[in-house]
């Protein structure tokens, strides 16, 4: 099985965050990691892979930094690794990411291609769907597993209040993995060793920028949340006092 | 933030810091991690985050199959076997990635020492002086954390003093075995280790080392020792009872003991300075947390000066111990650069590159030590009363820290060794400090310069270290002329001229990394490690002086202490720097991260 794990570089969880100064988008100087649900789609891609036999390649849109994280995908154990390496990447909304990761592999047959279930920066949970729809492929969301079967997957799906769903599904075909369904392994020392060696292709914007099209969705401003605190005392006698919670609670928080 | 530098190439002469500037482009820093070695900063701390911390009681309460199933786990990882060759199963990786390991292994003071015992002490005798059948039998159990090391030199009448041991070794008739007798005190992961390298006199002379496997006839283990700190690792003492050791198993020649002894200290010290570090930088995440969450007159602690200036000497320490604990760890990289991957010499040439920093790496313990001691006592002040009770984590990291500046030589022994390793390379002129002096007094005789202004970054900073050197030549030569050959003898002396020079080496790797950080990131976003720098410079030269002061009045009288006195002065002559300011920019930087973040 040839899969195609798709990655991306976001500001680290706790990393405190703040506005660049127009206040579009957090200022470069954080740290950076892999994206959570990335990371997983990394780990059920190589779990796979160990069962089934294939190739892991990993892929990520991004400036330089960006490839710490195909680095950091060879030393646990893709075989190879894709780079759209620009700045400009950076700008670009889910569907042109999806538009330039679906023409930088074209010339490339996948069987299975595994994004992380959204992103803990934007959280657009688009990519994904995206890139299966231009690819032509179907597409299932939110897996929890996914095994081989006669041909195809089998995957596990999670729905709401603890439901799951199990679909077999033809291959090719775009999966978004949830986060925090198994352990993921560590960078053995070795892995770290081989990954100098192994492959990554570098593609520029040019390359990919016939297939773009204009930003359907830009951010205009970013902003944090004024945190405010109003104590509204409800007064009374007692009995009258529970009458009016009880009403709050009801018609204006709607909790009860 | 580490950039893609390369790193530093040229070979550097150990102790050459004290005598010439140091060019910062030589000079390797965290800043200079390349992308393998943050790869394995990652693993190493996401192993001890996910691995050891929440385990952290289990350790604590002696469940040492626990403790052996993590190093086992550690080992899978390759956590343990960086400094052994690929022909071995080793990871083999250079100094920087083992000091990168021993850093964020560090967040659990018993397992670590666990750890380092296993990986250093444990493994390395073999690796630098084994023969290719010992290699090949011993390494590949050890890399793969199927056998765990220990090493066995103390003895309860010797520590210090470790060529007085009274462990016997004697030939058995058919010159098949050496048969052991005596016993070894404070033996690190004694209760589990499986293969002890154990120094006993042959024949009751000739210093040397044996690979001892537990199982051997004759061998026991004594009771676990109740200890103040580092609980949760394994101490005991071993009995040798006519224990038989095969003749295959002397480790190095016969006789040639102590140079493993002292080689294997190098290594053990210059991981203990970043183990130290990484303590350290545990130690301020749980203080900023603390400091934040706990409130007092209505305000987090955190929002207190006094508390903020704890906080800054915290974040202090560790940017100056990764200083000092990378930059030697490059230079012995660059100094092994060149040398053949897989040539049967290269463990040997290794081991000499090492041995050429014997005095950066007595340096680092004696520093990083003492800086650790520091911080968890200022752990315990910031958690207050909850600083004195076991249920939070700043009671047991200050009882962990101590045994730091007793272990892998005291500190009172490697300021000896400091001391002593300068004035001898000076005397057989591989260092030229003799010139290096005999200048400086010509220069200070000769009256004050009207040097033009140094108008480079930071040439405050570089004027006091220039002056530091100084200082230390000054009194070096003092000493060495007024008690000559008998030195040694005067151990304040040697102590104190200690002192000089361990501040020397770190003023000169905390400026070093500044200038290198002004220079690839800009003055502004270099502005908390400026501020690092001042107060550092600022108690360091306080230190140098007070050092100075205690050695002039010792070995100069009379018109000739006025003479000195009148020198150091004029050498220690400053502007006060506002250190409460400089600590308040650091404090509100580490607090704004929330942890130590350059």
């Amino acid at each position: 099985m040839k899969i195609l794990v798709c990655m991306k570089q976001v500001p680290q969880k706790d990393a405190p965050l703040k506005l660049n100064e127009s206040a579009t988008w957090v200022r470069e100087d954080v740290g950076y990691e892999i994206n959570e649900p990335d990371a997983y789609a990394l780990e059920a891609a190589l779990q796979l892979k160990e069962k089934n036999g294939g190739e892991v390649v990993a892929i990520s849109a991004g400036p330089a930094r960006a490839q710490t994280v195909l680095r950091e995908a060879l030393a646990k154990g893709a075989d190879r690794a894709i780079h759209l390496e620009d700045d400009k990447f950076v700008t670009l909304d889910a569907f042109n990411i999806a538009r330039a990761m679906a023409a930088a592999i074209k010339d490339e047959a996948f069987d299975l291609v595994l994004t992380g279930l959204q992103s803990d920066d934007y959280g657009y949970a688009q990519t994904g769907v995206l890139l299966a729809e231009l690819l032509g492929w179907a597409h299932a969301t939110i897996i929890m597993q996914v095994e081989a079967k006669d041909g195809g997957i089998r995957v596990k799906r999670e729905l709401e209040s603890g439901y799951f769903q199990h679909v077999e599904m033809p291959l090719p075909a775009v999966l978004t993995i949830q986060s925090g369904i198994g352990k993921l392994r560590y960078a053995t020392l070795i892995g770290i060793k081989q990954a100098k060696n192994k492959p990554l292709r570098k593609v520029s914007y040019d390359e990919v920028a016939a297939s773009l099209r204009p930003n359907q969705l830009t951010i205009e401003k970013l902003y944090v949340p004024k945190k405010t605190k109003q104590t509204e005392v409800i007064q009374g006698t007692p009995s009258e006092v529970a009458k009016k919670l009880v009403a709050k609670l009801r018609d204006e928080l709607r909790v009860i | 933030m580490a950039t893609t530098a390369t790193a530093p190439q040229k070979k550097i002469v150990g102790g050459n810091f004290l005598i010439e500037e140091t060019n910062p482009r030589d000079v390797f820093t965290p800043e200079d991690f390349n992308e393998q070695h943050q790869l394995i900063e990652q693993t190493a701390e996401e192993f001890s985050q996910q691995e050891i911390l929440p385990n952290a009681d289990r350790i604590e309460h002696k469940d040492f199959a626990f403790s052996r199933e993590l190093l086992k786990k550690a080992a899978d990882l390759g956590l343990t076997s960086v400094d052994i060759p690929e022909e071995y199963g080793g990871a083999e990786m250079d100094k920087v990635s083992s000091a990168i390991i021993a850093d964020h292994i560090a967040k659990q003071g018993s397992f670590a020492v666990t750890f380092s015992a296993h990986v250093g002490i444990g493994t390395l005798p073999i690796v630098w002086f084994g023969t290719d059948a010992q290699k090949k039998k011993y390494l590949p159990l050890l890399a793969s954390g199927e056998w765990v090391g220990a090493y066995a030199l103390s003895e309860s009448s010797s520590g210090s003093d470790a060529m007085n041991a009274r462990a016997k070794a004697v030939l058995s008739p058919d010159g098949k075995h050496y048969v052991l007798n005596g016993e070894k005190m404070w033996i690190t992961n004694a209760g589990f280790a499986d293969l002890f390298v154990i120094f006993a006199k042959v024949d009751g002379e000739k210093f040397t080392a044996f690979l001892v496997e537990r199982t051997f006839p004759g061998f026991s283990v004594g009771a676990e020792e109740h200890k103040l700190g580092i609980r949760g690792s394994s101490t005991c003492p071993l009995i040798l009872n006519d224990c038989q050791v095969p003749v295959e198993n002397v480790l190095g020649e016969i006789g040639k003991g102590a140079t493993i002894a002292f080689n294997i200290l190098n290594v053990g010290r210059f991981k203990l300075g970043a183990a130290a570090v990484g303590g350290a930088r545990t130690c301020l995440a749980n203080s900023i947390k603390w400091a934040k969450e706990r409130k007092a007159f209505g305000k987090p602690i955190a929002d207190f000066g006094m508390v903020r200036e704890m906080l800054a000497d915290i974040a202090i320490g560790i940017y100056a111990g990764e200083s000092l604990v990378y930059r030697t760890v490059g230079m012995m990289d660059a100094a092994t650069a060149d040398i053949e991957k897989g040539s049967p010499d290269e463990s040997k040439l290794i081991r000499k590159a090492i041995e050429e920093y014997a005095v950066e790496c007595s340096i680092i313990k004696v520093w990083a030590s003492e800086m650790f001691d520091k911080v968890v006592d200022n752990q315990v002040q910031i958690y207050g009363g909850y600083g004195f009770v076991e249920e939070y984590p700043a009671e047991r990291a200050y009882r962990d820290s101590r045994v730091n500046r007793i272990f892998e030589g005291t500190n009172e022994i490697n300021r000896l060794i400091i001391t002593g390793w300068l004035l001898k390379r000076a005397m057989s002129g591989q260092l030229p400090l003799l010139p290096a002096i005999k200048k400086l007094m010509d220069e200070v005789m000769a009256g004050p310069s009207f040097a033009e202004e140094d108008e480079r970054k930071l040439a405050t900073q570089r004027k006091a270290l220039e002056n530091a050197k100084k200082i230390g030549l000054m009194v070096s030569g003092a000493a060495s002329q007024k008690y000559m050959q008998q030195i040694a003898d005067h151990q304040e002396v040697m102590g104190a001229i200690a002192d000089i020079v361990i501040e020397v080496y770190a003023m000169d790797s905390v400026l070093a990394r500044t200038l290198k950080l002004i220079e690839s990131q800009g003055e502004a976003a270099s502005a908390t490690a400026v501020a690092i720098t001042d107060v550092y410079f600022s108690e360091a030269t306080s230190r140098v002086e007070a050092a100075a002061k205690k050695i002039l009045a010792d070995v100069a009288e009379g018109d000739m202490l006025r003479t000195q006195m009148t020198i150091l002065r004029r050498l220690t002559k400053a502007e006060p720097v506002n250190v409460i300011a400089a600590r308040e920019k650091v404090a509100a930087r580490v607090l704004d991260a929330g942890k130590y973040a350059f």
